[in-house]
């Protein structure tokens, strides 16, 4: 098999120079959809006849949920990608998925609360859903620690990597616990196999409102890969060059 | 693929393989230790420990709140289908809690197999619906059980 295609692609000045055309566009996106649906949830969508307003939170603890998971993946993936081919783009997409995941983890867990405490009467439980997200919480924070934790960053992107691939363990833990175990935390709205348990006219704003946090996802992890790429590659001659081209501009404009 | 690489590719298989058995069997060992809750029939049939603080949930019975009208106490009864379990608790039930609705309390069992709670918490389930959704279904099922009353009285 011919892997060409594969190193072209992990090559770090490739994904900075393929990034920048499409970015911006990217970018808008995200604008439009997480405007549109935070707008259509909070403003439009109707009350739940139980919860009122306090289901709203729904908007933002669901989609956060989701992407603090799937980053994980993402995360253990690159991780696994820098260990079997020691590819470099792919341990700085591990790297800055670590604190990305953490900001999503701790929304997640912080919309929760805010919840919890009017509906279920307590900011916090020990259940085996809020106890295995604080668990999430903790691997990512491990593994963005692990980094910084030796002298040699080879050393610490593979320690990064080991830890972060021992840890998908907790991922379908997390998805499947309110069906293994007696849980406050209520089982899954959505689901794969059925028709969520939802109104049409709640559930709509949700799945806008996911598909934003999947692309303001990547947009910030395209984004801090950049700077990770710049800083890394900075005695190269394209970045170099880039940057050299960079300051003549503002200085061009200044003048 | 490079043999090298194919070393590292089982390498990082194995990590996972050895992660996922760990964690398998810590979960196989806590086992029921892992519920947030026992259900009634557990609580009744002995399985709770008595004497010491546990949680049970259920359904909350139709009809089997009462309250003190002298204090905040208030008085039961949770079911999980097959058992009830009452419960009595002194002080703020959470919004959310009413007949029909799932509810957890926390304490001790006493002598006569009531939970003397220190805690309430209200259980949501995972449905979510517009008031006026919620109105029409309820308005439905009670002209459909009227009916049935009517079918058999007849």
């Amino acid at each position: 098999m011919n892997w060409n295609w594969f190193y072209r692609m992990g090559s770090p000045r490739w994904f900075y120079e393929s990034t920048s055309r499409w970015l911006p566009w990217l970018a808008a996106l995200t604008f439009v959809l997480l405007a549109g649906g935070l707008v259509w949830g909070l403003a439009f969508a109707p009350q739940d006849a139980k919860q009122g307003n306090s289901f709203r939170i729904i908007y933002l603890h669901v989609p956060a949920s989701f992407l603090a998971l799937a980053g994980y993946f993402l995360m253990a993936t690159a991780g696994a990608i820098g260990l079997i081919w020691k590819m470099k783009l792919s341990y700085m997409v591990m790297k800055c998925a670590a604190p990305l995941g953490a900001v999503l983890t701790f929304l997640a867990l912080f919309t929760g609360a805010v919840w919890g405490k009017p509906t279920w009467g307590s900011y916090w439980v020990w259940d085996a859903r809020v106890t295995s997200m604080l668990i999430l919480l903790f691997l990512y924070l491990g593994v963005l620690a692990l980094q910084y934790a030796f002298d040699s960053k080879d050393v610490g992107n593979k320690a990064s990597a080991i830890l972060a691939l021992v840890g998908t363990v907790n991922i379908p833990i997390i998805y499947k616990s309110v069906d293994w175990w007696f849980t406050l935390h209520q089982p899954a709205t959505i689901r794969f196999t059925e028709a969520p348990s939802m109104h049409p006219d709640m559930f709509q704003p949700l799945l806008v409102m996911i598909l934003g946090f999947y692309c303001f996802y990547a947009v910030a992890l395209i984004l801090s890969v950049r700077v990770e790429i710049l800083a890394r590659e900075r005695k190269t001659s394209w970045v170099r060059e880039r940057v050299k081209q960079a300051t003549q501009n503002t200085l061009g404009a200044g003048l | 693929m490079h043999p090298l690489r194919k070393q590292r590719l089982q390498i990082v298989v194995m990590i996972i393989a050895a992660s996922a058995v760990a964690t398998g069997l810590i979960i196989y060992m806590l086992g029921q230790n892992a519920n947030y809750f026992y259900t009634p029939s557990q609580v009744l049939s002995g399985e709770a420990p008595e004497g010491t603080f546990i949680r049970a949930g259920g359904m909350v019975v139709e009809g089997s709140v009462r309250r003190d009208p002298n204090s905040l106490a208030v008085n039961f009864e949770v079911t999980d289908g097959s058992a009830i379990l009452g419960i009595r608790y002194t002080g703020i039930l959470p919004d959310l809690f009413a007949e029909n609705e799932a509810a957890i309390a926390a304490g001790k069992l006493d002598q006569n197999r009531v939970l003397q709670a220190s805690e309430v918490l209200a259980k949501h389930d995972e449905k979510y619906t517009p008031p006026e959704v919620a109105e029409s279904m309820n308005a439905a099922y009670k002209a459909k059980q009227k009916q049935k009353r009517k079918a058999d009285k007849l």
